[in-house]
């Protein structure tokens, strides 16, 4: 996309008459170089995969791809793929505003502990996210005996797969904020304060406002992240065939079923899932760029 | 309202921004806080808004002591630098904003809400312009919408800070104007931050000259610029020329003349201020009596320009560059061009002590 676009800007950018060349641009062949490997790397590392996905989901035929994905297993696969997501991400939002608001809008101590700590799960690699759940909620974690006790199961359970899921999309709905509201200030809000709205109608009124756009392309990529989290939900689902397999698990075990027409065809879903969040972005950050004229310079 | 601060002193970290700082501002008073970035007066503003805090000395609003008054409680506006405007609400919807978030008991009907702004915008003559974004109107417009938005809320103490900062020179001028003359409509004590000190001068009732945090003077624009205080406030409202000279018993001699500076100023080294349009030219062999202090020796023109009906002349005096705005018809009169001599008279020059920097 981003190559089509700079195609698009030179091609345009010759005015009506005389061939005017512009300081930045390179002669002729580079051009074609450049874009031709650019295009060629596209093509063969997206491109590709993606037709790969969906060929061989429906190289059996329809009937094969839609029995793949309406089998009892696959159909819970879905429901609890969707379900992590419906828990994981409003309690992010909710979250991620909270910590953008109060990073961005006041001054306190432990600020860049708390930035840090938002980042964390970027920096810990799914696998180990996992893992500490296990070491937290397994029987032979440090809560796992009181919780045996007392009949709550988290770890091979949905809850495990939901609190994985949490962590591992935890930063997404505040990194995308934070840099967003610290550009804005707290300039807005003073105002807003100054014609006596309350703390709570400030944030509705003037804040949520202003940082719409932006939280929606945050939700979006943590739902995208949430349905297709795969590591640290691995290690804490316990792969429960109809139980505690998501959507990228139960493509999993059936890869390794050699199964694969049905592996690629809930792998397609997930495709699809992809696609969609990818053209709702696309459209975000098109509202986005039209809804710049209406803010101030 | 009537505002009386008293002992305000206030600090980020070690630097010292309000330095015991006492103010009293008059009802329905046009109040000027004038000083270069960094001395304090938009702090000082902040405060009376309530959106900082001093560590020590008090706030009064007709008496009453306010820094423990909530922001939301205090009968008080402020228009902000760049408006801060809402940029996602319309004209309209910035206006109304402080009655739409009034708690629902006193929040006027719509119908009151929606004559209230129309009112509001022919005030501010932004009539028609109701259904604009913030983004869609031009500076001064949007200084007119930050004006109306914060009247909507019934001020008893107006702050303006830096209002003409973010204009061009022209529109700055008009909307002077205009504001003075909605400040006599309407009455309220206003106070305004400016870094300029001809825009302070010409629109306050009075001025407070801030530097580092303190208060050096306060007093109508006539007082301030006609009988400056510090070297400080000299300098800072407008351009200054700089002679060195002795005070000896009360008196400084500047050239041919003995000044009277009164008993508070010390013996020793002092410095004449004398502004460009107050030094005056003579020609070399002119000789005749003057009031003006005449000093000794001769200066030469370095340069000329002459932009209308005013001439710009440098010159060099004993080693020093002096500043001169004379008349046209005084240009022609002398002759004076490049590397000609001429005599300097000094006309009204202020002495202060030499700071020793």
């Amino acid at each position: 996309m981003a190559v089509e676009a700079i195609g698009k800007r030179m091609s345009a950018a010759p005015p009506v008459s005389a061939p005017v060349r512009l300081p930045l641009t390179e002669p002729e062949a580079v051009r074609w170089v450049l874009t031709g490997a650019a295009l060629a790397f596209l093509l063969f590392f997206l491109v590709l995969p993606f037709v790969v996905v969906f060929t061989e989901a429906l190289a059996k035929g329809v009937g094969v791809y839609v029995a793949a994905i309406t089998e009892p297993d696959a159909l819970a696969a879905i429901e609890l793929t969707l379900l992590t997501a419906a828990v994981a991400v409003p309690l992010n939002l909710v979250f991620g505003v909270a910590a953008a608001w109060a990073i961005t809008k006041f001054e306190f101590h432990g600020k860049s502990l708390l930035i840090t700590l938002i980042d964390l799960p970027f920096s810990v690699s799914p696998v180990i996210s996992g893992m500490v759940f296990i070491l937290l909620f397994g029987l032979q974690g440090w809560f796992g005996p009181w919780l045996a006790a007392h009949g709550i199961r988290i770890v091979f359970a949905v809850p495990g797969i939901i609190l994985a899921t949490l962590f591992v999309t935890l930063p997404f709905v505040a990194r995308e904020l934070i840099p967003l509201m610290q550009q804005q200030g707290t300039i807005q809000e003073e105002a807003a304060r100054m014609l006596r709205a309350s703390g709570w109608k400030t944030f509705l009124r003037v804040t949520l406002p202003s940082i719409k756009w932006g939280l929606l392309y945050g939700v979006v990529l943590c739902t995208g992240r949430a349905i297709g989290e795969f590591g640290a939900v691995s290690v804490i689902s316990g792969h429960i065939s109809g139980l505690t397999n998501t959507m990228p698990l139960h493509v999993e075990v059936l890869y390794n079923d050699y199964d694969f027409a049905a592996a690629f065809a809930v792998a397609s879903l997930l495709t699809l899932l992809a696609l969609v969040t990818l053209i709702i972005r696309t459209t975000l950050e098109w509202r986005a760029g039209i809804g710049n004229w209406t803010a101030e310079p | 309202m009537e505002i009386q601060v008293e002992d305000l002193t206030k600090s980020f970290g070690s630097t010292v921004v309000l330095d015991h700082i006492e103010l009293k501002i008059r009802e329905g008073e046009f109040l000027g806080l004038l000083g270069p970035s960094g001395s304090g007066k938009t702090t000082l503003l902040r405060v009376l808004a309530g959106l900082d805090w001093p560590e020590q000395g008090r706030v009064l609003f007709d008496g009453e002591d306010i820094l423990d008054v909530p922001l939301e409680q205090r009968p008080v506006g402020l228009v902000f630098q760049h408006y801060a405007l809402f940029p996602h609400m319309r004209v309209f919807d910035n206006v109304a904003f402080g009655l739409e978030v009034l708690p629902r008991r006193r929040r006027p009907p719509k119908q009151e809400i929606a004559d209230r702004v129309d009112r509001l915008l022919e005030l501010v003559q932004l009539e028609g312009l109701a259904d604009r974004f913030p983004g869609q109107l031009s500076g001064g417009q949007r200084q007119r919408v930050a004006l109306a938005r914060t009247l909507a809320i019934e001020p008893q103490l107006l702050l303006l800070d830096e209002p003409f900062g973010a204009l061009d020179a022209k529109v700055r001028i008009e909307l002077r104007r205009w504001l003075r003359e909605l400040h006599d409509s309407m009455g309220i004590t206003t106070v305004f931050v400016t870094h300029d000190q001809e825009e302070a001068l010409d629109l306050a009732d009075r001025v407070a000259v801030m530097n580092e945090g303190h208060i050096e003077q306060i007093g109508t624009p006539s007082q301030i610029y006609e009988k400056p205080k510090t070297s400080f406030i000299y300098d800072f409202l407008g351009e200054a020329n700089k002679f060195d000279c002795e005070v000896e018993d009360g008196v400084a001699r500047v050239g041919n003349k003995a000044l009277p500076v009164g008993r508070k100023m010390r013996d020793g080294p002092a410095v004449a201020y004398v502004r460009p349009h107050d030094v005056v030219l003579r020609r070399t062999d002119d000789r005749s009596r003057s009031d003006d202090a005449v000093l000794p020796g001769e200066a030469t023109v370095r340069f000329v320009s002459s932009l209308g009906p005013k001439a710009w002349v440098e010159l060099s005096y004993e080693g020093q560059l002096v500043e001169a705005e004379i008349t046209r018809e005084d240009l022609a009169e002398l002759e004076l061009s490049r590397g000609k001599h001429c005599r300097l008279q000094l006309r009204l020059p202020h002495i202060f002590p030499k700071q020793r920097s």
